[in-house]
């Protein structure tokens, strides 16, 4: 039986742009003298540096633990001596500065002893706590960390693995099929195992024969299918790929998992089969370096390099470059600083230049043309929404599905008016995160105002006691506040109030109007949280044009 | 700062849009000029150049990008469609006012480009036809009924000097669907009529090929992807069946769907006035809704309204109910179970 290929709505067709660099091998990046390891390399909590200045370590030994349940662990990339930890520019939307541990190379590359993981024979859970030592998170984008989503769950039928590799320009995944399907597959035997999968469905898209052609004869024996699928931005989203394979969609607010559906990059099972079968930490990737650059291509990267000499690898930059976007040209985001390093998510370096990126014309009025919902993936009425993100009326913006937008920037891209949609989203998306979080304050504080008025009446009848001991009436203190049930009533409230701002204090880290998420969704709350501020500027330059 | 998305479609511009519109009104335009003589030419002249008066004026008053804004082409479609609904060789002044109300009234005092509720060329054929009737209904006779076609030079005359060699009348008759009205209100028989050398072998003479060729254009706009096929066929097929059901209930003084799918307005609205996205629907259930009662309204009021021809009003009104009609039939959206009313 062949497989049935579904299909998604919307999506566009750009200049795939892939053969600039999926001609050549992957090339191992050579040794650098000193790696910044970012700790905030993954979606949830950033990890807690372990090492501290003036200690040796080898390539492979934990320099950051988990914090927190949504955390991963973070490697030395080689050994050497730790020199610092310190603030540093990591490639993040944000282009804010974040903790590095920075180690100076020793030239040794000396690593930790490894050992296989027999996880045939293990328990799937013992197989998973050893796993969350290994740093593996997603290597897609979406650098969720994997041992959370390879916990053994209950009712996974099918395991997706995602080598569509949709975005322009990006072909590291391309290169990895090509080289090293086998062990891509080894891995994705292991994800299959832990999960209990009963099919394995591998989604490429159909502008990568060769990558199909590896990936089919490493999938031979095995029970997995390669599905080709159209080339169409965006296939290789999480949800379209899913709707592509199988004809299903997640309902809203709730995760593959619970539709029995597991998603995996092929870079992350190859992560997955060097961590389980060789013992080998997450330390290093491939990475595409391509656009402006004298020899495009894909590096294999360690995680803490300098992006500056990724460049340089590819044989630097050509005269005309105007930047570099980190990722692709439809999600990625702009490089502020090329001494950051290279991180588990940096999957795609791209040289910007006027001709290969023109920039964007100044955006006219919205002449509703429907341009954008004829390219939305997710049905939804862009236009209507970034009518209501720029009135800032959040609530109308909010029920037209805001927070259904993947972002994925295809209604931007389509629009007649260049109107810089998606920076309206993301504003309004920011902006109602910071709405929540204001309500929260500010029950908080109706909280305290009331435990303050009860302090103040307590005081007040406790002068009132005293003085009626003053006067020689025999009045005993606690009897009034038992008889009197306005008073119960408030202590009871004084006593609920107290509770829950204790609650609210062991369930500090997240920000508290966001709680009631899972995991990927807060994943996600995190990412653009982290744009707000540069929302805040856009919105002002989009509402001058 | 300017976020993702990187990178845009090439060749994509309002500017682009309304070029694509305009080549798709090219067919129709010249088929008039060929049937009815150069008048629709002229017209054409005089209304996209009070079109760019207007527009340019409103855009200084307001302020902003003068160049991009004027260049936009969005004023020059609306004189093309406007200079398409009234009759050619009728006076300047009149398409003066007729395009003041549409791109000033219509158009930039509510908002401007991407704001008007209504159509702004049918609102300035409304105003035309409700103030000046008699202007309205004079249109340019097919060859073979007038004494001749005017020349250029004449309808130039006609339209700036109010007269050429000859009067307009010369040039001019009633139109179909007006000839239609009268004799049957006049008691005159359906056979009879069609007899009328007014009529061609689907509608109007000449206007029959008029209709066709706006026809090729909206298949034109459909292949570009500058419209959707729900607002055509949804009007079109509002229009047949309308129309046949009059037929059948009053078949003596009811013109069939064949006469009333032929008519250049019917193509005219069904491809590229109901389409209009802004006075429009959104949805795609929105447009099939709007655009089908639409269709429905323009053959009711063509058939027992007090005016001949119904299409201009019959958008106007849905243009009315076009933002609750998408309100309540918003797609659903990926992973929701159902879609239903959202906003207001
Ligand atoms: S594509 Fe742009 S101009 Fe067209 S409806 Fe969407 S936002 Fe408006
Ligand atoms: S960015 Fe959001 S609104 Fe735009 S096409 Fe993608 S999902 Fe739809």
């Amino acid at each position: 039986m062949t497989q049935p290929i579904f299909s998604f709505p919307g999506g566009l067709h750009p200049a795939d742009h892939k053969a600039e660099s999926n001609t050549a091998a992957i090339v191992p990046a050579p040794l650098s003298a000193r790696y910044r390891v970012p700790m905030r390399q993954h979606a949830g909590n950033p990890a807690k540096p372990l090492v501290l200045p003036g200690e040796h370590v080898l390539k492979g030994q934990a320099i950051g633990c988990l914090d927190g349940r949504i955390s991963a662990t973070v490697h030395a990339p080689t050994s050497g001596r730790v020199v610092g930890v310190e603030s540093y520019p990591i490639p993040h939307p944000s282009g804010l500065t974040d903790r590095c541990v920075v180690i100076e190379s020793d030239g040794r590359d000396e690593a930790v002893p490894a050992s296989r993981l027999d996880w045939r024979n293990l328990a799937p859970e013992a197989v998973c706590e050893e796993l969350e030592d290994m740093g593996l998170v997603g290597l897609g984008g979406a650098v969720f960390p994997s041992h959370i989503k390879l916990e053994p769950a209950a009712g996974i039928e099918t395991l997706i693995i995602n080598g569509a590799e949709c975005e322009p320009w990006i072909t590291c995944d391309d290169r990895l099929m090509r080289e090293r399907a086998g062990e891509i597959m080894a891995g994705v035997e292991i994800a299959r195992h832990l999960l209990g999968a009963r099919e394995v469905l591998v989604g490429i898209e159909d502008n990568k024969p060769e990558a199909i052609a590896a990936m089919r004869a490493a999938c031979a024996g095995t029970g997995a299918k390669v599905v080709v699928v159209p080339t169409k931005y965006p296939s290789g989203g999480a949800k379209q790929l899913i709707e592509l394979l199988t004809g299903l969609e997640i309902p809203a607010g709730k995760l593959s998992t619970d539709i029995g559906i597991q998603v995996f990059n092929v870079a992350t099972s190859y992560a997955l089969w060097r961590a389980a079968e060789l013992g080998e930490a997450l330390v290093s990737r491939v990475v595409t370096v391509t656009g402006h650059v004298a020899r495009p291509g894909n590096y294999e990267v360690r995680v803490g390099t300098p992006i500056e000499e990724l460049l340089q690898l590819a044989g630097g930059e050509l005269p005309g470059a105007t930047g570099q976007l980190v990722g692709g040209p439809l999600m990625g985001f702009d490089l502020e600083d090329t001494r950051a390093p290279v991180t588990k998510g940096v999957n795609c370096i791209i040289v910007t230049s006027d001709a290969l990126f023109p920039p964007r014309p100044r955006a006219m009025p919205c002449i509703r043309c429907g341009q954008c919902a004829l390219a939305c993936p997710v049905r939804l009425q862009p236009y209507e929404m970034y009518l209501y993100a720029k009135a800032k009326d959040l609530d109308k913006a909010k029920a037209y599905n805001l927070a259904d937008c993947i972002e994925c920037g295809c209604c931007s891209y389509v629009c007649p008016s260049h109107i810089p949609l998606v920076d309206y989203y993301r504003f309004a998306k920011s902006e109602l995160l910071a709405r929540g979080r204001e309500q929260r304050a500010a029950e908080t504080a109706r909280e305290r105002h009331e435990f303050r008025s009860f302090r103040l009446e307590r005081e007040k009848q406790e002068k009132a006691e005293r003085l009626g001991k003053k006067a020689g009436e025999r009045l005993e203190a606690g009897a009034v506040a038992a008889d009197d049930p306005e008073a119960a009533r408030k202590k009871a409230l004084l006593e609920a109030a107290i509770e829950r701002a204790k609650k609210a204090k062991e369930a500090a880290p997240p920000p508290a109007n966001t709680d009631h998420l899972s995991a990927a969704q807060q994943a996600e709350v995190d990412a653009i949280e982290a744009r707000r501020a540069q929302a805040g500027t856009e919105q002002t330059v989009a509402d001058k044009t | 700062m300017i976020g993702s998305p990187f990178v845009q479609r090439e060749q994509n511009s309002v500017r682009r849009t309304m070029i694509e519109v305009m080549i798709a009104l090219i067919p129709g335009t010249l088929a008039h000029a060929w049937f009815f003589g150069p008048g629709i030419l002229v017209s054409l002249l005089v209304c996209g150049f009070f079109a760019l008066f207007f527009e340019g004026f409103a855009l200084l008053m307001r302020g902003g990008a003068f160049g991009t804004m004027i260049s936009d082409g969005s004023a020059l479609v609306t004189a093309w469609l406007f200079a398409l609904s009234v009759p050619p060789l009728a006076p300047w002044w009149l398409y003066a006012v007729g395009i003041l109300f549409a791109i000033l009234v219509a158009k930039h005092l509510y908002g401007g480009l991407g704001q008007n509720p209504f159509n702004p060329a049918m609102v300035g054929y409304a105003v035309l036809i409700v103030s000046f009737p008699n202007y309205m209904t004079q249109w340019p006779g097919p060859a073979h009924l007038v004494n001749h076609l005017p020349s250029l030079s004449e309808a130039f005359d006609l339209v700036f000097a109010g007269q050429g060699s000859v009067s307009v009348d010369a040039y001019t008759m009633a139109s179909p669907l007006d000839t239609v009205k009268t004799l049957l209100r006049a008691g005159v028989a359906k056979r009879d009529i069609l007899g009328n050398p007014v009529f061609g072998r689907l509608s109007g003479t000449g206007l029959e090929w008029v209709a066709l060729m706006y026809l090729v254009g909206g298949l034109y706009l459909m292949a570009r992807r500058l419209i959707t096929w729900h607002v055509p066929v949804a009007f079109l097929a509002a229009v047949i069946v309308t129309s046949a059901v009059l037929q059948k209930i009053d078949p003596g003084h009811n013109m069939g769907p064949v006469f009333h799918l032929f008519t250049a307005s019917a193509m005219l609205g069904a491809f590229f006035i109901a389409t209009d996205p802004v006075s429009g629907c959104g949805t795609p259930r929105g447009k099939l809704i709007f655009a089908g009662l639409a269709g429905f309204l323009a053959i009711v009021i063509r058939s027992y309204g007090g005016y001949p021809d119904g299409v201009a009003f019959a958008v106007l009104i849905m243009n009315v109910a076009a933002p609750f009609i998408d309100a309540y039939t918003q797609p659903r959206v990926y992973g929701h179970a159902k879609g239903g009313k959202v906003g207001r």
